[in-house]
């Protein structure tokens, strides 16, 4: 079969790899029939997680058709058409009994501190991911639900990280009837973010990146205020005169590990890799939030120690909240949203990039050219 | 005002919003909202039907975080460690917790030995790395890279200059090093 391989920083190519096989008796082998690239590959794709191992296959974002199923599952059968949380997790243990499935202490040997992702280098399992024409899919009784019929393919895709993530997110704010929300970084997961803030009753959302194109999307799609932070001093300042100087309620990290406007932050991290992520935009959420507000932290960083200023949080008596998003516990009502056309996740769909030609894709979307908002990556097969 | 006790008044009203916003506030309440209350034990198990999984067989030389009490029961069998990459990872693992900074600096040095030896092996096995289509930015001329970068505001353009450097420099590094290592094989043999 095709799939992407990683060769190290920057570098990706198209390999010809053995059909995955069923390694458990609760596997299934998926023939992926839609994937997408997220912002957290491009952490990997710049080299900045640890124990990322030249000839994984990324992608954590994929939809499919079940191709083969192991021994013991139940609940899928060969030909059914699956959306694949980017979670891998096993159902019953200590956190997936109490829905953090993010946090699943039974599929990662490597580590800890992290769930296992689909994709997501050695430090996240050591699992292939989907953009790929078939992956291995763990726990297929448990992770993958069936396209519901009236579900478009290209909103399912999305359902499976960005979307749902952007929702948790904002879930994470303690979003009350009219608080302000301020979310830094228009891509997928903040755009979905602040558009999942009004259904939690929000009063006033802004959105901020430096990316015109990005915050035209927040406008049109999120109905949200935008501020371009490259046109001012200090964003800051800016975001307190916005808010009668008494700062927002909420604020979103949506950025992450790359969060760009601190020169030194960004190239320390990004570039040199000295320190687990750029705390630009979790500084400015911890400085531009009110005192007693709540700091959502959706941004992915490395395992490396980033320099966040706690003695801002601590003396501002904030409530930090964070974690990688338990996909299927959003499903549900998210679903009911989607339904409902409150949330449209396609509308971010800007590209669909052949399998083949996917290390073009990634510099795209690195380099945010194209007006290039959501990749997505068509197998061959399919 | 935020120098006295109200909260300033909202430029517009929730009904504003609810006309304006297709589904304001449906999730106003937090009992709607998926992810509340934070942790308790729930019934579902989302189709699980174990207590705790069957174990996957092979993971005898699995390599594991010391702050695990056991080798879970599920693993990824990508990329198994080897060769000298191999030799550092299983150090960061046997060695040092997550908790210690030298178990992921080993790593990244795995990280780099790794990308570096595979751009020997590949040259080897005659399928050498390409700078051009492994970079992606062949795209660039069909993806507006001027364009979309220039006299647009954005912030990034003050270091991208250093993106070909950063890119190009081990490009330049690893061809250096995979041609004394071919030579050096073939003087070898
Ligand atoms: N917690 C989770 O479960 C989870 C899931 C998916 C993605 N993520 C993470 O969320 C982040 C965003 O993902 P994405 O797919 O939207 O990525 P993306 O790269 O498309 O978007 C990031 C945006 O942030 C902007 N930005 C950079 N610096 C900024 C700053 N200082 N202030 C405001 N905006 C800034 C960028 O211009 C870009 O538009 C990434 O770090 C990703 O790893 C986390
Ligand atoms: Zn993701
Ligand atoms: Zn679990």
């Amino acid at each position: 079969m095709q799939a992407m391989v990683y060769r190290g920083p920057y570098r990706i190519r198209v390999e010809e790899k053995d059909i995955p096989r069923i390694e458990h008796p609760n596997d299934a082998i998926i023939r992926v029939t839609l994937a997408a690239i997220c912002g957290s590959d491009l952490h990997l794709y710049h080299g900045m997680l640890p124990d990322t191992r030249v000839g994984t296959t990324f992608g954590h974002e994929f939809i499919g058709v079940v191709h083969e199923v192991g021994s013991s599952v139940q609940n899928l059968k060969v030909g059914d058409r699956v959306m694949v949380p980017f979670n891998i997790f096993c159902g019953t243990c200590f956190y997936c009994a109490r829905g953090l499935y993010s946090n699943c202490h039974n599929v990662n040997p490597n580590a800890t501190a992290v769930g296992a992702i689909y994709g997501y280098s050695h430090t996240a399992g050591g699992y292939d991911g989907g953009q790929a024409e078939y992956v291995r899919v763990p726990f297929a009784d448990v992770g993958p639900a069936l396209i519901p019929d009236w579900m478009a393919d290209e909103d399912a895709v999305l359902l499976t990280d960005a979307t749902a993530t952007g929702y948790f997110g904002a879930q994470l704010g303690d979003i009350a009837e009219g608080d302000t929300v301020v979310v830094f970084g228009a891509g997928p997961v903040g755009l979905s973010a602040a558009l999942s803030s009004w259904l939690m009753g929000a009063g006033r959302v802004i959105v901020i990146d430096h990316l015109d194109y990005r915050l035209e999307k927040a406008r049109t799609m999120a109905h949200a205020e935008t501020c371009n932070f490259g046109e001012y001093d200090d964003i800051v300042v800016h975001l307190k005169r916005l808010t009668d100087h008494l700062g927002a309620d909420v604020a979103i990290d949506a950025a992450g590990a790359e969060a760009d406007g601190g020169f030194l932050q960004h190239i320390s991290s990004s570039k040199l890799k000295l320190q687990g992520g750029s705390p630009v935009a979790v500084n400015w959420a911890i400085d531009s939030v009110r005192k007693g507000g709540t700091v959502s932290i959706m941004g992915a960083y490395g395992p490396l120690f980033s320099q966040v200023k706690l003695g801002d949080a601590v003396n501002k008596g904030l409530t930090l909240r964070m974690n990688q998003c338990p996909v299927k516990r959003q499903w549900p009502r998210l679903f009911e949203h989607v339904k409902n056309g409150y949330i449209r996740p396609s509308d971010m769909v800007t590209h669909r990039i052949p399998l083949e030609h996917i290390a073009e894709g990634y510099h795209m979307f690195s380099a945010k050219l194209d007006g290039c908002i959501k990749p997505l990556i068509v197998p061959s097969a399919s | 005002m935020t120098y006295t006790a109200e909260k300033p008044d909202p430029a517009e009203s929730s009904e504003q919003l609810r006309a304006r916003i297709p589904g304001w506030g449906v999730d106003l309440d937090p009992k709607d909202r998926p992810s509340f209350p934070r942790e308790q034990l729930i019934e579902d198990r989302t189709g699980a039907h174990w207590d705790f999984p069957e174990r996957q067989a092979g993971g005898e030389r699995r390599e594991r975080s010391i702050e695990h009490g056991m080798l879970p029961p599920v693993f990824g069998t990508v990329a198994p460690l080897h060769g000298v990459s191999g030799v550092l990872r299983r150090l960061a693992y046997r060695k040092y917790s997550e908790a210690h900074t030298l178990h992921w600096l080993l790593l990244v040095a795995g990280d780099r030995v790794d990308s570096l030896g595979s751009s020997v092996t590949s040259v080897l096995r005659g399928k050498p790395d390409n700078p051009l289509t492994e970079t992606g930015i062949l795209i660039e001329p069909r993806a507006h890279g001027l364009s979309s970068r220039l006299g647009r505001n954005r912030v990034d353009v003050k270091h991208q200059w250093m993106d070909p450097l950063i890119v190009g420099t081990p490009w330049v590094l690893r061809a250096g090093v995979v041609y004394l290592a071919v030579r050096g094989l073939r003087r070898g043999r």
